[in-house]
């Protein structure tokens, strides 16, 4: 199965950049999971966390409100301040 | 010793005590501008990501937004200026008031009435001194702005816009700042940030034609959640790149301030030199004279 390409990005950087099987997070109306192969997505994010799933264990980042877009098996979260609270290995 | 050469010897001692100050200021700025610099491309990917976002949602949404609609007939505009805090960054400050000054003037020709923003301590004071009004103020960052001030400033700028025009809301907004193009050359520049024109330069790449998206919760609910944002942005890069200009004009100034210094002393060194040689000079023929006297007498 392929992977999908995952940025984080912030305003003043880019905070991670890496592969993932699956990406959860929330938007204005609900948690959001996105697996490869999800069709091209662009959703307002609101505060709370993102967890990224990696082979090497889950990455979790406290985003404020920011956007996403999903597109083929690219997946790039925006937010103004990002903050990565913890990788679990 | 000479009262000549003690002038010279001091003007000697202070040119090289200034000397020491331009140098370290020059020194100072170079580290800097490194990291304002650095900081600018950092801002990239997410400039990259908002822009590519906004065309798509440009491309699918027909309906009009507000900070997208151009008015028929402005009647009040928004000048933001961004100048430094600190001089001594050569014609930094004055070219970019310069250029906002020829701003004012030429919408002031096309009947509309001007309301300024300003940011840094140089440009706020040149309006203090002139008794000038101004709608609102920043300053204290201009050569390390954070992303909450722009956010700060755009906030401001935004809500200002909604306004009805009786309450003092305007019809567009302007940004003058200086653009940074390379270590020698920054130049004021000025964009009009509302209503907006998406996008500048960064064309898409050609391989990848936008997808069908689909836009949650709405297409319009996404593009009025953007825009805000996509504002504060451009306002964001802006500040970060009139700091590494600021830094960059700064380090020149203070570069040629050096090289001054430098040729400063070597005159004042040559002109010491003459005096002492004039005192040795003078010495020499009175003991001559005097020792004629003496062998005559």
């Amino acid at each position: 199965m392929s992977a999908l390409k995952v940025e984080l990005v912030a305003a003043d950087r880019r905070v991670w950049v890496g592969e993932s099987s699956m990406v959860r997070c929330r938007t204005a109306s609900g948690e959001l999971g996105i697996m490869p192969g999800h069709t091209p997505l662009l959703g307002v994010l609101v505060a709370g966390d993102v967890v990224i799933h990696t082979a090497a264990g889950n990455e979790v980042a406290t985003v404020d409100d920011g956007f996403l877009s999903v597109e083929h098996d690219r997946v790039t979260i925006v937010a103004e301040h990002v903050n990565v609270t913890s990788s679990i290995n | 010793m000479g009262a000549q050469m003690r002038v010279y010897r001091q003007r000697i001692r202070s040119v090289q005590a200034t000397k020491k100050i331009t140098r370290a200021m020059e020194l100072i700025a170079a580290s800097r501008v490194v990291k304002a610099r650095s900081r600018v491309v950092e801002s990239g990917p997410y400039t990259h990501a908002l822009t590519k976002a906004l065309s798509a949602l440009a491309t699918y949404s027909n309906e009009s937004h507000m900070l997208t609609t151009e008015v028929e007939q402005v009647r009040r505009a928004a000048v933001l200026i961004i100048s430094s805090d600190r001089g001594l960054a050569g014609g930094y400050s004055s070219s970019v008031i310069k250029e906002s000054e020829q701003l004012v003037q030429r919408l002031r020709d096309e009947g509309k009435e001007v309301v300024v923003y300003l940011v840094g301590r140089k440009v706020i004071s040149y309006y203090q001194f002139r008794h000038r009004e101004f709608a609102a103020e920043w300053s204290g960052f201009s050569d390390a702005p954070q992303f909450a001030h722009a956010q700060e400033i755009g906030e401001r700028l935004v809500a200002d816009f909604r306004m009805e025009y009786d309450e003092g809301g305007h019809d567009e907004v302007h940004i003058v700042y200086t653009r940074f193009k390379s270590m020698v050359t920054q130049e004021p520049r000025v964009i009009r940030l509302v209503p907006l024109e998406v996008v500048e330069g960064e064309a898409p790449d050609k391989n990848d034609v936008l997808p069908l998206y689909a836009f949650e919760p709405s297409v319009d609910e996404v593009l009025s959640a953007l825009l805000p944002k996509y504002i504060t942005h451009r306002i964001y890069t802006c500040l970060l790149g009139a700091a590494a200009s600021e830094l960059a004009a700064r380090q020149r100034a203070m570069k040629s301030a050096t090289d001054n210094a430098d040729a400063l002393i070597k005159t004042y060194t040559r002109l010491a030199n003459q005096a002492r040689q004039a005192e040795i000079t003078q010495e020499i023929s009175e003991i001559v004279g005097g020792a004629d006297a003496l062998a005559s007498a």
